[in-house]
């Protein structure tokens, strides 16, 4: 990996329509080290810049499989073999009443694997980024769209990709200095 | 939605709240009475660690009086805000986006107060971590796993925790938001911190979608279940009118109808006092008031069910518990309690009081007693006489006890207003996403 003089470039678009009609057109064009940067969700957004699927799904699944199993196995283990009582002439291993806290456990589970999970795919928290560096990037928050094709991209040129974006008519292009 | 709403008006309405320099006078107002309340919360919490459990009016035969009915009630109320959120999202009901934000904050809010009552309960709360959570002590004494008690330490300890997670979530891209916003270098430090470093990418946005549905597929069967196994704790019991297979559905449904209440409770006075009529609109209160008819017809039923079970059962101990409601010394609190829950709601049907914000306003605030005078009617009646005449006794509270159940409303109301104060109160950009501009035209 060549060290780049700048991060990227940004271009700033005005609505959702022109943001993906150029992260598509950027992705037929063969860019893949793009992103797109939006004050809401929007998955056609996504969809242009191919990032279909993610991991959370598996991680929840890893999450609930983990809660499920470490919470019965602490029921087993404490009512059967650490500290069995006679409660009511009930079996020390009585698994319907452990079913509840096995359910609880796995929620448990699934909730922290698929919140951290998320945080930790999307690598935040993250204190420093580049494209806050772009004058009027605040927007992005607000109520305006952007797409920035990174100097990574095999692809990347400073003077080709500045005209290929040019073509989608941005409200503005700029360099993000790193 | 108001009309004429864009993507930089819905953000200066909503942050404007949290971002502005003048503070409205009548949130200080409010303030002064929640701390003062706060004040007494903590001054009778003080006395019971102080004297002990004494100072409340339980007794034998009613060991179970004001701390568990309230736990119930506070915790049924918690359970609207994860219904708005997780299960109206699943079912694609866009309009919860307006009142979801701010029901999430409440059910947090509320499960706080609930799960406070537990803890004071055992009137030496340092003490009760052995008996609530297994840990490995040096005693060597682990929790009843068994027992629905400690079913409810892991729905309750989880529902917090699954909560927290959904509202913490929801709020990262509003911090961002805020941060952006923000005029002042300390405030944007600060929501810039909260924020984690969000920028809105059609990455982390992938992501974050997929984790949010997930949580929200996740947390419809846990609501459904928390109070499903609150109601275990009765109905797991041999008392009569406590032993009953259809309690996880009655309270569940009755959880829900006081919870529908007390969003109505607060965003009445919410939209009225910050003008947010263009984002709660009356579609929003007369939504919540179906929700309320109809879950209030269920508890309806669940009245009658309860009767008919009784004279079903042809147990004379059943049957006595029936006739103890009509002509028992608590005979008045059943009558209020159909009045409130069964005879007020019926209003709802009426397209006047639908849309009357004031009426609704009324009505949800009567529904609330009801369904605190529900629990009161089921812990308190069913201990006072049970099988042995010997053993039947009355209940009766103390003012220890009255403190503690105004208090909590005190705490409720701080922990809400603080939060209007400096968090979004409704959520910006999923509000977003209902402008039409927001839609990508083909």
């Amino acid at each position: 990996m060549t060290a780049q003089p700048i991060y990227g470039l940004m271009a700033e678009f005005d609505n959702p329509t022109d943001l993906v009609h150029a992260a598509k057109g950027a992705f037929a064009a063969g860019y893949r080290k793009m992103d797109a940067y939006t004050p809401y969700p929007l998955e056609e957004a996504a969809e242009a810049i191919g990032a279909h699927h993610n991991r959370v799904p598996l991680i929840c699944l890893i999450g609930a499989l983990l809660g499920m199993i470490g919470g019965y196995s602490l029921e087993y283990w404490v009512s059967a073999i650490n500290y069995p009582i006679n409660a009511g002439g009930k079996p020390f291993h009585s698994w319907p009443a452990f079913i509840p806290v096995t359910f609880e456990c796995a929620v448990l589970g699934a909730s922290l694997a698929t919140v951290f999970g998320m945080l930790a795919l999307n690598g935040l928290p993250q204190p420093y980024h580049p494209v806050f560096n772009v004058p009027g990037f605040t927007a992005a928050s607000r109520d305006k769209f952007f797409l920035c094709i990174e100097s990574q991209d095999p692809r990347f040129s400073l003077g080709e990709t500045r005209k290929f974006l040019e073509g989608y008519h941005p409200h503005e292009i700029s360099e993000v200095p790193h | 939605m108001g009309p004429g709403q864009t993507l930089g008006t819905v953000t200066d309405r909503i942050a404007g709240i949290v971002l502005t320099k003048h503070t409205p006078v009548f949130w200080f107002m409010i303030m002064a009475l929640a701390v003062a309340i706060f004040g007494a919360l903590n001054t009778a919490i003080a006395y019971l660690l102080g004297r002990g459990t004494g100072i409340w009016g339980i007794n034998i035969p009613v060991g179970w009086g004001f701390a568990i009915v309230n736990f119930v009630w506070w915790i049924g109320i918690g359970h609207a805000g994860t219904l708005i959120s997780a299960i109206l999202l699943l079912f694609k009901q866009s309009w919860r986006t307006s009142i979801n934000r701010f029901a999430e904050a409440m059910t947090i809010f509320a499960v706080m107060q609930a799960g406070l009552f537990p803890l004071i309960h055992t009137g030496r709360p340092w003490l009760a971590v052995y008996w609530l959570f297994p840990y490995p002590n040096s005693m060597g004494v682990w929790p009843q796993f068994r027992s629905p008690l400690i079913w409810d330490v892991f729905a309750v300890s989880t529902y917090f925790t699954v909560s927290f997670l959904f509202w913490g979530i929801g709020l990262i891209p509003d911090f961002a938001n805020l941060r952006d916003s923000a005029k002042t270098l300390g405030v944007r430090r600060i929501y810039g911190m909260l924020a984690m470093g969000w920028r809105g990418s059609a990455r982390h946005w992938n992501r974050y979608e997929t984790a949010y549905l997930l949580l929200a597929g996740l947390a419809t069967p846990l609501v459904l279940s928390v109070h499903s196994v609150v109601s275990l704790d009765f109905a797991v019991s041999v008392v009569p009118g406590w032993h009953t297979t259809f309690f996880p559905p009655y309270f569940v449904a009755g959880a829900i109808f006081s919870g529908f209440a007390m969003v109505l409770i607060l965003a009445i006075p919410f939209r009225y006092l910050y003008g947010m009529q263009d984002f709660i609109t009356l579609r929003h209160l007369q939504n919540c008031a179906k929700l309320m008819l109809a879950t209030g017809m269920i508890v309806a039923y669940s009245y009658a069910l309860e009767m008919f079970m009784g004279w079903y059962s042809n147990e004379k101990y059943e049957l006595a518990m029936v006739h103890n409601r009509l002509h028992g010394p608590y005979s008045l609190f059943y009558f209020a309690l159909i009045f409130c829950n069964i005879i007020t709601p019926q209003s709802l049907w009426f397209n006047k009081v639908r849309s009357t914000p004031w009426m609704l306003f009324i009505v949800s605030c009567v529904v609330q007693c009801g369904m605190w005078l529900e629990r009161f009617v089921i812990v308190v009646m069913s201990l006072q006489r049970d099988y042995l005449p010997s053993s039947w006794g009355m209940y009766w509270p103390t003012k220890w006890d009255i403190m503690t159940l105004v208090g909590t409303m005190g705490f409720f109301t701080l922990l809400f207003f603080l939060f209007i104060r400096f968090m979004p109160a409704i959520s910006i950009f999923e509000i977003r996403t209902l402008l039409p501009q927001s839609k990508v035209k083909e």
